[in-house]
């Protein structure tokens, strides 16, 4: 008895119509697969490449308790892309080959990373904002089609919204210090409200790929609906900070019963996403002589461990 | 904002650090027959070390040769600026008078004005852990060096008089333990390696030997050292000791740029709240 | 240049519970792996058992395969993507 593979496709779409996980060693379709790697190293490389940002802050904190917190929230974000990077692995693909394809330019990590940082209080907006949009996009994933990655999200989401509350937290403080601080906390918001936006993507009629992304539930809400979801989240959160957002259009829509809100910059988005932001040289730059000036070291691990083995 | 239904029960999770406060329920007075000034100027020391090396080590951080070792060398900052964080708000505690002065509406914890507010000349650390980051190789010598006689010498301060330090011993050793082994591992590895991953190591170790009589280390670590040394296949290095007096606030230009840099936020802000 | 191989990571996170799979991660040897599990899931809690073992060591069946349907292709090459050598010119990969 054999199996064909339209039997196989056929099982396969059961399986996600029932909202069940695929799993590894399932059989599934070439385009599911590579989709998937495509989308889970993205969000790997966007965890490791966004250590940077606010990892150039951990020498700089202002206080030993903020030294700390910040530390272990960019450390948690090397845990996040290592989990994401396992899953990837799932799907027959290697951590190094991934890495490699960052490297080239084969594959993207979130355009937000290519944002400056010149401000302590970008540590605060970064988690604010940044990994709050990053929640608003992840905590649908934790019920995405395929289980490795959902499991990886599970864990990762639990660590997120430490992160966001930790930043939210930052800001607060400092909207209770000195003129000065709160001038920085309003400065960072305003550069940092609409790259934030642009996290969910382009908008639906400019990303192709959705609709199958949804069908295969790979993806769960298309990116207007999560950008919407987080604008209406967060202005009560600005209200609360004393901040103003950016946008001469926001504005509460009863009819509709949500924000309404300007368009942002969609020519900005795409020549960042096509290598020329403000840090993109930079950060790929950082990655690069990081996995270079580690090779000899991991080499002699290896070399070690086998003649440990002889 | 996370449904705790979505996450699921995460008793299986093993998040999460040592959350309980190690001080809790400790007696706080300086005990009869302590010198204030004394213990303040030990916790300073202590302090001091963990402060500059967690600083030293943090800058790894998004660097380091592989995730794993990014995640552990982070682990082993962070367990130092707790012990930093302890260390120094005894001091403090202790004795008032080493808090640099700061505006009287300045909102900076004590532990802070310590960590930030005062200069390169009244840091007491050594000077093996202000030298300026070398290659994994120097990190992993540096740490293998300091952790040794550090845990050493929590183990000794369990039993200190006064009970705030007992109770950052107990905790503290446990952590050195495992940087010490870690670093163990890392050095022994590298030592037997690769050709190039020894002449590294070597060289790493020929680099700080000279700072080694400055941490002025008790037989038994010596003892505890060689046995390390002899799973590496390392003799001592033979090198003229340096002068090394940062115990009495004597340092190299390294410190002072560490500081510079590390103070800069803060002193731009004397009034900051963060 | 070398990668190091891929462990799987079990946990137990009190006495009384079973050791559960928490995710994996990449070590040079076993003694790496433990210090790396440690490092990487626990973020060093005292008093959790950990086992790490190398994931090609692991023998699996398939999630299916008690379905009938697909009792007979567990040779087939496809079932086992986790062993799939992608080439290079493959887009978007
Ligand atoms: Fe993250
Ligand atoms: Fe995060």
């Amino acid at each position: 008895m054999t199996v064909t593979e339209t039997e196989l496709a056929g099982h396969f779409e059961a399986t996600v119509a029932r909202g069940d996980r695929v799993e590894p060693r399932d059989w599934m379709p070439e385009a599911y697969r590579k989709t998937l790697i495509r989308q889970i190293a993205q969000h790997a490389h966007s965890e490791i490449i966004g250590m940077q940002p606010e990892g150039d802050w951990i020498s700089r904190a202002p206080s030993l308790r903020r030294k700390a917190i910040l530390l272990a929230k960019v450390q948690d974000e090397a845990g996040h892309g290592l989990y994401l990077y396992s899953a990837c692995e799932t799907l027959g693909t290697s951590r190094r080959e991934l890495t490699e394809k960052l490297l080239s330019g084969k594959q993207k990590y979130s355009s937000i990373f290519n944002y400056p940082t010149p401000s302590y209080a970008d540590v605060g907006t970064i988690g604010w904002l940044v990994d709050g949009a990053a929640i608003c996009n992840q905590v649908p994933l934790c019920r995405t089609s395929f289980g490795p990655y959902g499991r990886a999200m599970i864990r990762i989401c639990k660590e997120e919204s430490f992160h966001q509350r930790q930043g939210y937290e930052l800001l607060m403080t400092m909207m209770r210090g000195t003129d000065e601080q709160r001038a920085m906390v309003q400065e960072s918001v305003d550069r940092f409200w609409w790259p934030a936006l642009m996290m969910f993507g382009p908008p639906d009629d400019a990303s192709p790929n959705t609709e199958q992304s949804m069908a295969w539930g790979i993806k769960r809400n298309t990116n207007d609906e999560l950008r919407q979801k987080f604008v209406d989240m967060t202005v009560p959160q600005a209200r609360a900070l004393g901040v103003t957002l950016p946008d001469p259009e926001l504005r509460w829509n009863s009819e509709r019963q949500a924000h309404d809100f300007g368009e942002p910059d969609w020519h900005e988005f795409w020549a960042v996403v096509k290598g020329n932001g403000p840090c993109n040289a930079e950060r790929l730059d950082r990655r690069r002589s990081a996995h270079e000036d580690g090779a000899w070291v991991r080499d002699a691990a290896v070399a070690f461990a086998e003649e440990g083995a002889r | 904002m996370i449904s705790d239904d979505l996450l699921g029960n995460d008793a299986h999770w093993a998040f999460g650090t040592d959350f309980e406060d190690p001080l809790a329920g400790v007696d706080t007075t300086v005990p009869d027959g302590v010198d204030p000034a004394a213990l303040a100027r030990y916790c300073l020391m202590l302090g001091d070390d963990a402060l500059v090396l967690s600083q030293r080590l943090s800058e790894w951080c998004s660097r380091a040769p592989d995730l794993e070792e990014d995640i552990a060398l982070a682990n082993v900052a962070l367990d130092l600026l707790g012990q930093a964080r302890l260390l120094l708000a005894r001091a403090a505690a202790a004795d008032p008078s080493v808090v640099p002065a700061l505006p009287d509406d300045s909102p900076v914890p004590a532990e802070d004005a310590l960590a930030f507010f005062r200069s390169p000349a009244e840091f007491r650390n050594v000077t093996m852990a202000e030298l300026p980051n070398g290659d994994f190789a120097e990190t992993i010598t540096r740490l293998l060096l300091l952790s040794i006689c550090r845990l050493a010498e929590f183990e000794s301060m369990v039993a200190h008089p006064d009970a705030v330090l007992a109770a950052v011993a107990a905790k503290g050793r446990k952590e050195l333990a495992y940087h010490r082994d870690f670093a163990a591992r890392w050095f022994v590895t590298l030592a037997r390696g690769t050709a190039e991953s020894r002449r590294r190591v070597l060289g790493a170790l020929d680099g700080l030997w000279a700072f080694w009589p400055e941490l002025d280390a008790p037989a038994d670590v010596e003892v505890v050292l060689d046995q390390v040394f002899a799973a590496a296949d390392v003799s001592r290095p033979e090198v003229t000791p340096a002068r090394g007096l940062g115990r009495e606030c004597v340092h190299t230009e390294a410190l002072t740029d560490l500081l510079a840099e590390m103070q800069s936020v803060a002193r731009a802000h004397p009034k900051g709240l963060w | 240049m070398s990668e190091w191989p891929l462990y799987e990571v079990f946990l137990r996170s009190k006495r009384g519970l079973n050791h559960v799979h928490v995710g994996s991660l990449h070590a040079p040897d076993d003694r790496f792996a433990l210090m790396h599990a440690r490092d990487v899931y626990t973020r060093r809690n005292e008093g959790v058992s950990i086992w790490v073992v190398r994931a090609c060591e692991i023998t699996a069946s398939s999630p299916d395969e008690k379905d009938p349907m697909f009792a007979p292709s567990g040779d087939k090459v496809y079932r086992h993507p986790t062993f799939y050598d992608i080439p290079e010119h493959v887009p978007h990969m």
